[in-house]
């Protein structure tokens, strides 16, 4: 039995946060962390850790919040993690550190990702940073991309000495964290900001505006610039359209540049001079957190929201917390439901989508059943606006660029698991670009595994 | 930051801009593209590169003041900065890809109209360069906003249209390509740039004479590497993006229809921010856009 209730964390009131695009979860005070970190076992043989994809001590950090010892507490993360606000918000905690916590068995498991969250966030108001390397090796790594692999993989070879430069292809840093995932999920300026500020103090250096495979190749920065190895954590890619009839009509998006509107553009504010389509009534195809993100994007700026998915609630690949976060704030879900045409008016603009309904068969290869479609349940949802969230298919500017680069046949890069080794000697790989798109925090485990990678490899040439 | 270092007006609309950007004046060949940004808060803008001098670290802009970024573009003088400039986007020419001897042996008409002009300038230079001739026709609703045609014709063999017959031919691209055609000129190529009105119509002529149709599309964009699908077109009923797919395609394959319509996507809100950055305070309505 739990003695001690798990400690609710503080949330904008769903009412209020669907007009706006603060942050939805406050996070915990000192008071509601210490009471939360009290929870915890401190088990001998911690699951918690297993479960984490980059290994965090948890039981050792949650025993320094209790005993109020924040630095203590941020200095264990950052062993790990050099992203630790970042993935107190994002991971996906109810499959990974909790999801094996021993509390969670009979009751309720121990918070650890708002635990984390808050000891990045208290040990930032406190101005504690990183610990860089005492000494520089002077030897050059390039990183390319951003987002949450490479921000890993060059924290770590900093740390570890390494000259690294990272190589950005748009004009912000951060990859996914700032074009993909909305404010109110991960605020820009005040968390994702801080973070990439704390890998640079570690002596990284990012360059903007370089994409690499058009601005230069790879070939030219180990030949030329005097890189002796590169990781690509290049991410995704190309968005996926359904291919139905309709699908050109205005008012159709794919999630990727709704979100990148809204997001790396900031069009949702005055500031921005970005347009983005204010829809009367949204229909996001899709049932990813991507998806959620896209949904909770139309919502705030104005739209009545529908989730339209083909598969039913249990198979809805989004986190538990964010699907439960949409329906409070008043999204709609269209359950067993498939999109086969989409209606536009004289003009050209959407006015409805065409869809079928659907039920459970068999398990298909995924595992899951698959659906099928109801004879004769044709039905149309009134919509202006039309968000393809479908997931993505791996970008080829880098592979199709760089001579002696393997890649797959979902043509994602060749990579090893364990030491992020492509087919090309000397570049490394990891993250969505390896493995398709997936998680924040596999990404950085893939980041992290590639940097100790790197080390091994240079440190033996 | 990327200094421009030169700025000059081509028509009273039509900017031409040399930016210090060498990592791309590098790399960039004809055909392809740079995403600008002129400030915190600007849109992602795409400009064909006009020119590009890798020993200087220059690279050549031309645009036309139509909406609110363009005319805030123009508004910075030499010595200022724009705030972002990525590239060289896109797929380069497919000629670039042959060697000097097959190109010779092509016979090519390049059609250039508006400020797609200096695109394909681009080309010509590097086609002059690599000793190759073509013929080049030039068109503008007037005389007054023809703009390089000094340039245009030390690279090419110059024919000179006008709707208004103000200067040169008398009669759009389509005609006075089809006055080339029956003085007997034969191509193997059209390469036609410009508003995308006029590379449908262009499209459709050789189509009827059976000439091989290469045109440059600049829908819009946002991220320019293939991330948000914003640039989508329906290309021999299948769905490419320009950005990376592009910007050149078959022209006898492109879905004009199709991609007209979606540049009007934000024509409502582009308007607007125009106006706001235009006349400022002064702007009250009546525009018809801002409601």
């Amino acid at each position: 039995m739990d003695m001690i209730k798990k400690v609710p964390v503080r949330e904008q009131d769903p009412e209020v946060r669907s007009h706006n695009f603060d942050e939805v979860c406050m996070g915990y005070n000192r008071e509601e962390a210490e009471l939360e970190a009290s929870r915890c076992l401190n088990c001998r043989r911690p699951r918690c850790v297993v479960g984490c994809p980059v290994n965090i001590n948890i039981p050792s950090f949650i025993m320094k919040i209790k005993d109020g010892d924040i630095a203590g507490a941020y200095d264990t993360i950052s062993e790990s993690s050099s992203l630790p606000a970042i993935c107190g918000r994002v991971c996906p905690q109810e499959t990974q550190c909790e999801g094996l916590c021993v509390r969670g068995i009979k009751g309720e498991a121990v918070s650890i990702g708002k635990l984390e969250r808050y000891v990045a966030d208290t040990a930032k108001a406190m101005g504690i940073k990183p610990h860089s390397a005492a000494r520089r090796n002077g030897r050059k790594v390039a990183v390319i991309g951003s987002g949450p692999a490479g921000l890993s993989c060059a924290g770590d070879l900093a740390k570890m000495g390494y000259d690294v430069t990272i190589f950005e292809a748009l004009h912000r840093a951060g990859g996914v964290l700032v074009y993909g995932i909305p404010e109110f999920r991960l605020p820009k300026n005040a968390v994702v900001d801080k973070e990439i500020e704390n890998v640079k103090a570690l002596g990284v250096k990012i360059e903007t505006d370089v994409v690499i495979g058009k601005s230069t190749t790879i070939d030219a920065l180990m030949k030329e610039d005097g890189f002796e190895a590169v990781f690509i954590g290049s991410g995704a890619g190309l968005p996926k359209f359904m291919n139905i009839p309709g699908e050109q009509a205005l008012g159709v998006f794919s999630a990727n540049e709704y979100l990148t509107r809204s997001n790396l553009m900031g069009a949702f504010s005055e500031n921005s001079r970005t347009p983005i389509m204010r829809a009367k009534r949204a229909v996001i195809v899709g049932g990813g957190n991507v998806a959620m993100d896209a949904a909770r994007t139309a919502l705030r700026l104005g739209a009545e929201t529908h989730i339209v998915y083909r598969r039913s609630e249990e198979e809805l690949p989004a986190r538990a917390e964010e699907v439960h976060h949409a329906k409070e704030e008043g999204i709609i879900f269209n359950l067993l439901t498939n999109p086969v045409r989409i209606n536009a008016d004289e003009n050209g603009w959407v006015k409805s989508v065409t869809c079928l309904r659907m039920e459970l068969g068999e398990p298909d290869a995924s595992g899951r059943r698959r659906p099928v479609e109801v004879p004769g349940s044709e039905f149309d949802i009134a919509c202006d606006c039309v968000i393809m969230s479908l997931g993505t298919s791996p970008n080829p500017l880098i592979s199709s660029t760089t001579k002696g680069l393997d890649i797959n046949r979902w043509k994602c890069i060749e990579a090893d698991e364990n030491s992020g080794q492509t087919s090309k000697k000397g570049v490394f790989a990891g993250g969505d670009a390896v493995t398709g798109a997936a998680t924040v925090i596999l990404a950085m485990g893939a980041g992290r595994a590639a940097a100790k990678g790197i080390d091994e490899y240079l440190s033996a040439n | 930051m990327f200094k421009i270092l030169k700025k000059e007006y081509l028509a009273p609309t039509i900017c031409l801009m040399d930016i210090e950007a060498p990592r791309i004046a590098r790399h960039a060949l004809p055909g392809q593209f740079v995403i600008v940004r002129v400030d915190e808060g600007g849109e992602r803008i795409p400009l064909t590169i006009c020119d590009y001098d890798a020993e200087k670290g220059t690279v050549q802009i031309v645009f036309q003041v139509v909406g609110g970024e363009t005319f805030r573009m123009q508004k910075l003088e030499e010595g200022d900065s724009f705030l972002d400039f990525v590239g060289p986007l896109g797929v380069p020419s497919d000629l670039t890809e042959l060697t000097p001897e097959e190109l010779r042996e092509k016979k090519i008409c390049f059609i250039a109209g508006g400020v797609g002009t200096a695109p394909v300038y681009c080309q010509l230079k590097w086609l002059k360069k690599n000793g190759v001739d073509v013929d080049c026709i030039l068109g503008a609703r007037t005389k007054d906003i023809i703009v390089l045609e000094d340039a245009m014709r030390e690279v090419s063999n110059l024919y000179v249209c006008t709707d208004d017959g103000s200067y040169g031919i008398h009669g759009n691209v389509c005609v006075a390509l089809q006055q080339l055609w029956d003085e007997g000129k034969r191509y193997d190529r059209v390469i036609a740039i410009g508003p995308m009105i006029m590379m449908k119509f262009v499209c459709a002529l050789t189509k009827e004479l059976g000439v091989e149709t290469i045109v440059s599309m600049n829908p819009i964009m946002v991220d320019g590497t293939g991330m948000c699908g914003a640039c989508r077109l329906v290309v021999d009923g299948k769905v490419k993006f320009a950005c990376v797919d592009g910007p050149e395609f078959d022209g006898h394959k492109v879905d004009f229809d199709q991609a007209m319509k979606r540049m009007k996507q934000y024509a409502t809100e582009e308007g607007r921010l125009y106006l706001a950055a235009k006349e400022g305070d002064t702007h009250h309505g009546g525009c018809g856009s801002c409601g």
